[in-house]
């Protein structure tokens, strides 16, 4: 099974024999192996995982959707492997979620609770991928 | 006649200009490469996507339910340009073509009755925009500062897009850049992406994929983040385009300034001659007088 993995910036991975990808979707977390039935899925910040013949190779991404089929493609906003991901970079991210919440908060009217709520998820996701790399996320838990 | 030191110092000068401007070709076709590959790296991604949400756009196009970005308003009363050009200029006619292009778009829209709002992007097309169209003028986005066009600056500036389309400021916005066919074409282009616009999928592509959570639901995702896919292309094909435009500007420079070398160098060598000539006929004729 073909796999692909590409950010607007290039193509972070490119397997052509990947046994089975797991992808974290946005209404849970997937496995796609050969003959998945065609799905697109979009994502949420977190850990996706390669595994090949030759070892498993995980990349931490936000935003994207995948698309799988008889390849599975991977478009994430951002993407980086996890062995490169440094406590700046995930602060960074971090941060700008933070930011994404704290603008939710300050909003009113009918949608302001699903805002909010989508923001604080996507601020405790982004913080969940600290924990998998063990990786400080600096943000009180919430 | 120019005396002899005036042309000595004008050739001098040229010859500087020329080591400038062919410094200056040089380094714009070192940063053309980068910026041709960073253009290409970028291109799969634009791809994958414009194909997966122009399917999933085709598929709920028409139904109540089909989101404002890809619907619109329902209106088309008052229009947002974006003018993206360079920071910089000496870059032959990029510039100007761009502008050009906004301005006839611009008037021709007014002359329809509509609303129109400009935003710039970039310092050379903010100059042009805002000595015509003042009154129009709405923003401006700096990336002077930028050194490596990165997702996040086009994610900056298609968030500031959205929040305006949000606000009701605007019913349909369009961005205008160069797209990059070689280094000595670049067209100034104009390019929807407010409603978004997606060519038809191509037919046989049609697997029938599920939809995780649903149609709308990902479309509604994925909308706002087409906007930034397609601002970072433009910028991306803009930079190109700039970097060539500005390596065949300087290239012609760098000829240019060669002829007039060779034309002062012949002018001066003449006058060279006469002066000697002159100089000659003078003792000749004072030895005859002795």
């Amino acid at each position: 099974m073909r796999f692909e993995l590409v950010s607007p910036e290039r193509r972070l991975a490119s397997v052509d024999d990947a046994r089975a990808v797991r992808i974290p979707g946005a209404d849970g977390d997937l496995t796609a192996m050969a003959d998945h039935a065609p799905a697109v899925t979009s994502l949420r910040p977190g850990i996706l995982v390669v595994e090949t013949a030759l070892g498993e190779e995980s990349y931490a991404i936000t935003g994207g959707f995948a698309e799988i089929g008889a390849d599975v493609t991977v478009l994430a906003e951002r993407a980086i492997a996890t062995s490169e991901m440094t406590q700046e970079v995930f602060d960074d991210w971090v941060a700008e979620a933070h930011l994404a919440h704290e603008e939710a908060r300050g909003r009113t009217g009918e949608e302001a609770d699903g805002a909010l709520d989508s923001a604080a998820k996507l601020l405790s996701d982004m913080v969940a991928i600290g924990g998998h790399i063990g990786l400080d996320p600096k943000q009180p838990n919430l | 006649m120019p005396n002899l030191k005036d042309l000595k110092n004008r050739i001098a000068s040229v010859k500087s200009t020329r080591k400038i401007t062919k410094a200056m070709q040089m380094v714009a076709a070192a940063k053309l490469r980068r910026a041709q590959d960073a253009a290409e790296a970028a291109r799969p991604y634009t791809e994958r996507f414009n194909a997966v949400v122009g399917a999933l756009a085709a598929s709920v196009e028409g139904s109540e339910s089909a989101p404002r970005l890809l619907a619109g308003t329902g209106a088309d009363k008052t229009h947002l340009l974006v003018v993206m050009t360079a920071e910089r200029g000496l870059c032959g006619g990029f510039n100007a073509n761009i502008a050009k292009l906004a301005k006839a778009h611009a008037d021709r829209l007014r002359g329809d009755g509509k609303t129109v709002k400009v935003i710039t992007v970039g310092k050379k097309g903010r100059e042009s925009m805002k000595r015509n169209y003042s009154d129009l003028f709405i923003d401006h986005i700096d990336l002077s500062g930028v050194k490596r066009l990165g997702y996040g600056d086009a994610a900056a500036i298609a968030a500031d897009v959205l929040k305006r389309f949000d606000a009701g400021e605007f019913d349909v916005a369009t961005i205008f850049f160069a797209k990059f066919n070689s280094v000595i074409s670049q067209d100034p282009t104009a390019q929807q992406i407010v409603p978004a616009k997606f060519d038809a999928p191509e037919e046989g592509g049609s697997t029938l994929y599920d939809y995780e959570p649903g149609e709308e639901e990902i479309l509604a995702d994925l909308l706002p983040r087409g906007v930034a896919t397609q601002i970072f292309a433009a910028l991306l094909e803009n930079a190109a385009s700039e970097q060539g435009a500005r390596m065949s500007a300087m290239d012609n420079a760098t000829r240019n300034a060669g002829d007039m070398i060779d034309k002062l160098t012949i002018e001066y060598n003449r006058s060279r001659q006469a002066v000697i000539t002159n100089e000659l006929i003078e003792i000749i004729s004072g030895a005859e007088a002795l």
